[in-house]
């Protein structure tokens, strides 16, 4: 049996699979399928100082083999995550990652801090949510900002920290380098593309935000190609999300650069997928003669 | 023992009870026992990213079936209805809170419009006699589930939007002169504004099941939003999904 276990940031995880930030609210509700140990890790529904309403409805759209979604960051507030979920989760035999966001850097920097003085494993620097209107994908968007606002967390955060990059930027590989040189830890990506859908029978959009975030098996070969350039440009370690629904992919996304990954979408169709996943992820390595996991990382051979 | 899980269900009956309405049965196990009045199910559709909530029409708990009467919405319910007699459906089931009955000597009136009446069904069943049913369609040949009304007791009303049968009109035409203790409605959003309106008007209470886009179904996600308030009348997001199906009218914002 191949070593499944990774090492991000000098944290260890059971298995490389994680599930992904806003699909899998702080875990609950897929406890009644499985214990959450299924999973390496759980990155938790993204969190701000104060809590948050959401968006109005409709939030979410099929798209051709994806999903839309305009959440806009609905979440109870750090405190209440801390005091009612953490707990509960430090028992479940997984790593917790806090997704945390701001409207202003000083935001990011006291959530941060609070953060770090709780029980979570790992702090995963969300600048690339395109559902709010303020904060979010604006820090995200240009090497400038994304450096400042990890220099800044930085300075706040004493939890290993990973930073969730936006994958509607021009060069990622430039953002990934600055994130890096600011001393960020690790890096998550991709959150989802910014994308539209119009119903042409009422002619509006679908989404009461109009736009929202794509995620799901199209946006795949996206996240694949970004990890590939990514894993050029920094030495740090990257968790690799977007659309991963199969072991196949799983496979794919380690062999593009990552060392982990997260798993969001293919949750909603199926709540099994993170088993399916390690279970033939461990059948490959056995079969390619690998005794870990890591072994695959960054293992594609270009022509 | 699970709440809610996922199982591959064999069709045993399916039928097509108007041009785009369609009535299969399937083998739940159980999830068929654990189900109740007003609860859904996600099911995958082929080729699709995201499940589609049904409601559950009913569950025959000795036989461990539940029933399914949906409509043809989009590509992923025409999909559903190109399954056969002997397929499977991988569904998610049961979920969300269905409807509280309480005393089943009250007189309790059902009101559904269009595809909003399968989930009303086995809800009424057990009020027999003293149940009523005043549903609304858009025309005589897309009435659906009336006989199987009629024959657990219940009384049933129709409304038609074109007069080709019954009350021409709304199917809320129908509630005035109706004597009731409590109201359990499900159908499109004016519908249930106007049938929460009258609940609080005489002071019945009153039960509403909604819908939204679904992502997830069991609450994770956030995807099916509706706006609710607190006692104190803050108003906040709560989920379709998870905090209903079924709502008392009352948790309702007024804007929901």
């Amino acid at each position: 049996m191949a070593n499944l276990e990774v090492n991000i940031a000098g944290v260890k995880f059971h298995n490389p699979v994680i599930a992904a930030s806003g699909t899998f609210g702080f875990g609950r509700e897929f406890s009644e399928f499985y214990p959450l140990s299924v999973f390496g890790g759980v990155s938790c529904k993204g969190l701000t100082l104060e809590k948050r309403a959401g968006n109005p409805p409709p939030r979410v759209a099929e798209t051709p083999s994806g999903m839309l979604n305009s959440v806009g960051l609905q979440n109870p507030g750090a405190d209440y995550f801390i005091k009612n979920d953490l707990p509960w989760l430090k028992k479940q035999g997984t790593r917790v990652i806090a997704n945390i966001a701001g409207n202003t850097p000083e935001g990011y920097c006291s959530i941060a801090e609070k953060l770090s003085d709780s029980p979570v494993d790992m702090i995963e620097l969300n600048i690339s949510c395109p559902n709010v209107k303020q904060g979010g994908m604006q820090f995200g968007t240009t090497c400038k900002s994304a450096a400042e606002i990890t220099k800044e967390v930085r300075k706040h955060c004493t939890k290993p920290l990973t930073v969730k990059l936006s994958p509607n930027v021009s060069d990622i590989g430039d953002i990934a380098a600055a994130v890096e040189s600011e001393g960020a830890d690790a890096i998550s990506m991709i959150n989802t593309l910014m994308g539209m859908r119009i119903d042409i029978r009422t002619q509006r959009p679908v989404l009461h935000n109009n736009t929202g975030g794509l995620s799901g098996p199209a946006v795949f070969p996206v996240a694949v190609r970004m990890v590939w350039q990514a894993y050029r440009r920094v030495k740090i370690p990257i968790i690799g999300i977007g659309g991963i629904s199969t072991w196949q992919d799983a496979a794919e996304i380690l062999l593009a650069g990552a060392s982990a990954m997260q798993i969001g979408t293919v949750l909603f169709r199926d709540p099994y997928a993170p088993v399916k996943i390690t279970d033939g992820l461990s059948r490959y390595l056995d079969e390619n003669g690998m005794g870990s996991v890591s072994e695959l990382t960054g293992k594609a051979i270009p022509w | 023992m699970k709440k809610y899980d996922v199982r591959r269900c064999r069709i045993i009956r399916r039928r097509q009870l108007s041009n785009n309405i369609f009535d299969f049965t399937a083998e739940a196990g159980e999830l068929a026992e654990k189900a109740v009045p007003g609860q859904f199910a996600q099911v995958a559709v082929p080729g699709k990213t995201l499940r589609r909530p049904i409601s559950i029409c009913e569950a025959n708990r000795q036989n461990q079936t539940l029933r399914f009467v949906f409509g043809v919405r989009g590509e992923g319910t025409a999909a559903l209805s190109k399954f056969h007699g002997g397929d499977f459906l991988d569904i998610l089931a049961p979920l969300g809170n269905g409807f509280s009955l309480g005393d089943i000597s009250r007189r309790a009136l059902f009101v559904g419009g269009g595809i909003g009446v399968p989930p009303l069904l086995w809800a009424a069943k057990p009020f027999g006699k003293s149940s009523m049913l005043a549903a609304g369609f858009r025309t005589r040949s897309s009435i659906i589930l009336k006989d199987d009304f009629e024959s657990s007791g219940c009384k049933v009303l129709i409304a038609t939007d074109d007069g080709s049968y019954g009350h021409h009109g709304l199917v809320t035409d129908l509630l005035g002169n109706l004597e009731f203790d409590a109201v359990f409605a499900c159908g499109p959003l004016p519908m249930l504004r106007a049938v929460r309106l009258m609940a609080s008007e005489r002071g019945v209470p009153c039960q509403l099941s909604l819908e939204e886009r679904m992502a997830c179904g069991i609450g994770a996600c956030l995807g099916c939003a509706v706006k609710l308030h607190h006692e104190d009348g803050t108003p906040y997001y709560g989920r379709v999904c998870r905090d209903g199906p079924v709502f008392d009218s009352r948790m309702l914002d007024k804007n929901f």
